[in-house]
């Protein structure tokens, strides 16, 4: 059996494997993972991670979890441009840097605003405003350091998350808007809709009613993800 | 110019690369970054790290943030053996695997552990409610235990027969929990065993002098006023 990808396309983690594959023609099986459905806390899905988390990479035998070391392996196996993931020493390092960074600075406070604005109002829980104004704040400071130290080295767009769900965060960064432009350039316009449709449409189907309810079980792992919201 | 490391050994991360570096032999300056005192806010350490953390590194005229990064840069940079994280692509992603789960996993339950049960009461003053420190207790023991069912199983090392890179961030993290009097191996024997070998693997001199501060935390004197006030805010966004 081939390479194959099981993601949800609602996860920003799932959304960088994705795209990372489709633009370097990698070809792999998509198993969708339908999170709002629940699907990632099957019986089934256990076997394969049981962590109940996407994005998941099964390549024969060999299960790999965690997005950055899916997308190590991929770079790896698949010998992609040296752009994506450079040999060159110290150009690595700044990949790694960056990455280490991201993990603590964009990934748990970019996600936050699709729980404040969609997934805990779908089961009936409004976060606080205190809670939300410092979430705002944390992006803010994140982007301005994004900016002033990261700025041409991200290749993963994490920032469409927030900007879907109103947040203006290009508003005022001349920089970040002409980096994201040379992104979505460069990766086209049909991968960028292909990656982006579900995160971009997430409010609109909200309001529609047209979001599946999720069950208990998966209620109450909802309810712990926002109780960790600072 | 020699390589210069900014660390402090009370930083999970700072010990990680410590070893690392006196183990595989890579000659470096120890540039010590108190973070009790402060230090790492001032100007002169923006200049090596803006982000103002530790660990940094300065190669000549490059400087580096972030501990994964840092230890992948001598890794690469030093050839050192390679069990530390090898050539076979899945041996080598199951290194990485670890790396990044343990950022927001085992890394966070730990810190927390310290923080919780020692730090704010004896370094900042500050009471910590029994039922916080209970939930910060039971998430370290989820985390041990996905540490043991997922990553070591019955293996000798987290990715396989010898040491690596997952081995040493782990047990540096462990290191925090433990410092702080908390019962980290009971009820899990197989990572007390794991502990041992890594130990020994390390060798027993290198692992006691790297771990020298954090068995101290608990005897840290209170910060003077102004630096609890320059820290505090830090610290929860640390810890959060």
């Amino acid at each position: 059996m081939g390479l194959e990808l099981y993601l949800d396309l609602l996860s920003q983690p799932c959304r960088a494997v994705y795209v990372f594959a489709k633009k370097n023609g990698i070809s792999f099986q998509l198993n969708t993972v339908d999170l709002l459905k629940g699907q990632h806390v099957s019986e089934q899905f256990l076997q394969l991670n049981c962590q109940r988390k996407v994005p998941v990479l099964k390549d024969g035998n060999f299960v790999l979890t965690e997005s950055s070391a899916i997308l190590m392996y991929l770079s790896s196996k698949y010998q992609v441009a040296d752009h994506w993931y450079p040999a060159d020493l110290q150009a690595r390092a700044r990949v790694h840097e960056y990455l280490g960074w991201h993990t603590d600075n964009v990934r748990g406070i970019f996600g936050v605003p699709l729980w404040t604005k969609v997934l805990g109002p779908l089961i009936g829980t409004q976060i606080p405003e205190e809670k939300v104004e410092r979430n705002r704040k944390n992006m803010f400071e994140s982007l301005q350091r994004l900016e002033e130290k990261f700025f041409g080295n991200g290749t993963f767009l994490t920032g469409h998350q927030p900007v879907a769900l109103g947040c203006n965060l290009f508003e005022g960064r001349p920089q970040l808007t002409a980096w994201r432009v040379r992104v979505e350039e460069f990766l086209g316009a049909d991968l960028c809709q292909q990656a982006l449709g579900r995160i971009l449409s997430i409010r609109e189907q909200a309001a529609k009613n047209a979001l599946p309810v999720p069950y208990p079980e998966v209620q109450s792992r909802m309810m712990l993800r926002i109780a960790r919201i600072p | 110019m020699v390589l210069e490391l900014y660390l402090d050994l009370l930083s999970q991360p700072c010990r990680a690369i410590y070893i690392f570096a006196k183990k595989n032999g890579i000659p470096f300056q120890m540039q010590t970054v108190d973070l009790r005192k402060g230090e790492h806010l001032s100007d002169a350490f923006a200049q090596v790290n803006p982000m103002m953390k530790v660990p940094a590194m300065k190669d000549n005229d490059f400087t580096l943030g972030e501990s994964v990064a840092i230890l992948l840069y001598l890794t690469h940079k030093y050839k050192v053996p390679d069990h530390w994280y090898p050539q076979d692509l899945q041996a080598r992603a199951r290194v990485d695997e670890y790396l990044a789960w343990q950022h927001t996993a085992l890394r966070r339950s730990c810190l927390r552990a310290l923080w919780h049960k020692v730090m704010f009461p004896v370094f900042l003053g500050e009471r910590v409610p029994p039922e916080t420190l209970a939930a910060t207790l039971a998430e370290l023991d989820v985390n041990l235990r996905v540490l043991e069912d997922k990553f070591l199983q019955d293996k000798a090392f987290l990715v396989g027969p010898h040491i690596s890179l997952a081995d040493l961030v782990a047990i540096t993290e462990l290191m925090h929990p433990i410092g702080g009097g908390c019962p980290v191996f009971e009820g899990h024997p197989k990572l007390a065993a794991w502990y041992h070998r890594v130990e020994a693997a390390v060798g027993k001199e290198l692992f006691r002098e790297a771990n020298e501060v954090i068995l101290k935390a608990k005897d840290s004197p209170p910060a003077n006023p102004i630096i609890k006030q320059k820290l505090m805010s830090r610290v929860l966004t640390m810890i959060q």
